[in-house]
C-alpha cells in the first residue's frame, strides 16, 4: 500500500510544484517507488518542472476516463530511478475529476507505489479538493507573507474536515509546513515574519524551510528538480526536509543571514 | 516630565512591518477559526436577522455581532446588535 501525500497551500504561486517535484525526487533517490501527479487541470505546469514536457502522451483525465491505461499514461523520469509522473490534462475541465475516478485510479498506484505525492492547484475549489481528499498526509507550502499564511490556515481547517480521513472519523489530516522563499537577512530586519512566528501564528509542525534562492529559477528554467542541485541551498535544503519526512532527525538550517567576514566586509562584495 | 533616568532605559522595540504582519494575522485566524468551528447556519442566520433588523432601523452590516460560546454542556448564542443615535429612527 502506497502512502499519499497532498502538497497544498491555498495561494498559488507560493512553490507547491517546486516542492512535489523536489519531494518526489527526493523520495525517489532515496529508493522508494514514487509517482507524482498533477492535479492542476487545465493548468498543467509539473511536466514543465520535471523535464518531461515533450514526452507527455496521456494524461489524469484520459485514465479517469479509460481512453488510456496508467501505464500508457505514467512517465518514467530519465533521470532518477523509481520515479514516475502522470501529467494533468491541459484541455479538459476540472468536472473531469470526480471522487470515484480520483479514487480508482490512486487505488491501482497504490498496488505498485511507496509513495504517490499528490500536486495541487491553488485554490479551494474541486482540484485541490481532490487533491487532498484521499491523502494519508499533507505538507502545506507557505510563503513568510500574511495572504500565504492566511490562505494556509482555511486550507488547514479544509484539511481538517473535508478529506475521506476527517470524513471516517479519523480527525483532522496530518499536516506539516514546509515554509519557502524564506530571507533570513530580511528577517532579521524585521521587514519578514520569522519561522517562530508562522509556527506560533498556524500550530503547526515545520518539516522545512527552504530559503529564496536563485538556484530554484535556475533549476525550473532547466526542467530539473532543484533537489538535484547539490551545491545549492534550496536542494540542500529539501534534501534535509525529505530526510525529515522520512522520520530522520535534522538540524533547520539556513535560518540565519550569512555574516560576511572581515575580508568581505573590507572589500563589501 | 522626562527624569534623568528615562535617557537610560533602552527604547521601546520598533513598530516593525513583520510584527504588524503577525499581529493582524493572529487577530484574523483566530475569527476565521471561530467562525470555521460554528455551526455552517451562523452566517445565514446573521444575514437574515439584519434584514428583519433593517425593516424597522437603519443598521449597517457590523452593527450585529454574533457568537457561540460553549460553557461546560450547553451552547450561548449571543446577539448584539448596536444602535447609534443616528439610526434610530428610518
Amino acid at each position: 500500500m502506497a502512502r499519499i501525500v497532498v502538497i497544498t497551500s491555498g495561494k498559488g504561486g507560493v512553490g507547491k510544484t517546486t516542492t512535489s517535484a523536489a519531494m518526489a525526487t527526493g523520495l525517489a533517490l532515496e529508493g522508494h517507488k514514487t509517482a507524482v501527479i498533477d492535479f492542476d487541470v487545465g493548468l498543467r505546469n509539473l511536466d514543465l518542472i520535471m523535464g518531461c514536457e515533450r514526452r507527455v502522451v496521456y494524461d489524469f483525465v484520459n485514465v479517469i476516463n479509460g481512453d488510456a491505461s496508467l501505464r500508457q499514461a505514467l512517465i518514467k523520469d530519465k533521470r532518477t530511478e523509481n520515479l514516475f509522473i502522470l501529467p494533468a490534462s491541459q484541455t479538459r475541465d476540472k468536472d473531469a475529476l470526480t471522487e470515484e475516478g480520483v479514487g480508482q485510479v490512486l487505488d491501482e498506484l497504490s498496488q505498485e507505489f511507496d509513495y504517490i505525492l499528490c500536486d495541487s492547484p491553488a485554490g479551494i475549489e474541486r482540484g485541490a479538493l481532490m487533491a487532498a481528499y484521499f491523502a494519508d498526509e499533507a505538507v502545506v507550502v507557505t510563503n513568510p507573507e500574511v495572504s500565504s499564511v492566511r490562505d494556509s490556515d482555511r486550507m488547514l481547517g479544509i484539511l481538517a474536515s473535508k478529506t475521506r480521513k476527517a470524513e471516517q472519523g479519523e480527525g483532522p489530516l496530518p499536516s506539516r509546513l514546509l515554509l519557502t522563499r524564506y530571507a533570513p537577512e530580511r528577517v532579521d530586519k524585521g521587514e519578514m515574519l520569522s519561522v517562530e512566528d508562522v509556527v506560533e501564528i498556524l500550530s503547526i509542525e515545520m518539516l522545512g524551510v527552504v530559503p529564496e534562492s536563485q538556484s530554484v529559477l535556475n533549476a525550473s528554467n532547466a526542467g530539473m528538480p532543484v533537489i538535484l542541485d547539490k551545491e545549492s541551498d534550496a536542494g540542500q535544503a529539501y534534501s534535509d526536509a525529505v530526510a525529515r519526512f522520512l522520520g530522520e532527525e535534522r538540524p533547520h538550517r539556513f535560518l540565519t543571514a550569512q555574516k560576511k567576514g572581515i575580508l568581505g566586509r573590507l572589500f563589501k562584495g | 516630565m522626562k527624569g534623568i533616568f528615562d535617557y537610560f532605559r533602552s527604547p521601546p522595540p520598533p513598530q516593525t512591518s513583520a510584527r504588524m504582519a503577525k499581529e493582524r494575522l493572529q487577530v484574523i485566524v483566530a475569527r476565521e477559526r471561530g467562525h470555521r468551528a460554528g455551526p455552517d447556519y451562523l452566517p445565514a442566520l446573521h444575514r437574515e436577522l439584519l434584514e428583519v433588523i433593517r425593516k424597522y432601523v437603519r443598521v449597517n452590516d457590523e452593527s450585529v455581532q454574533m457568537t457561540l460560546e460553549n460553557q461546560g454542556d450547553c451552547e450561548i448564542l449571543e446577539v448584539n446588535i448596536t444602535l447609534s443615535e443616528s439610526e434610530r429612527q428610518l
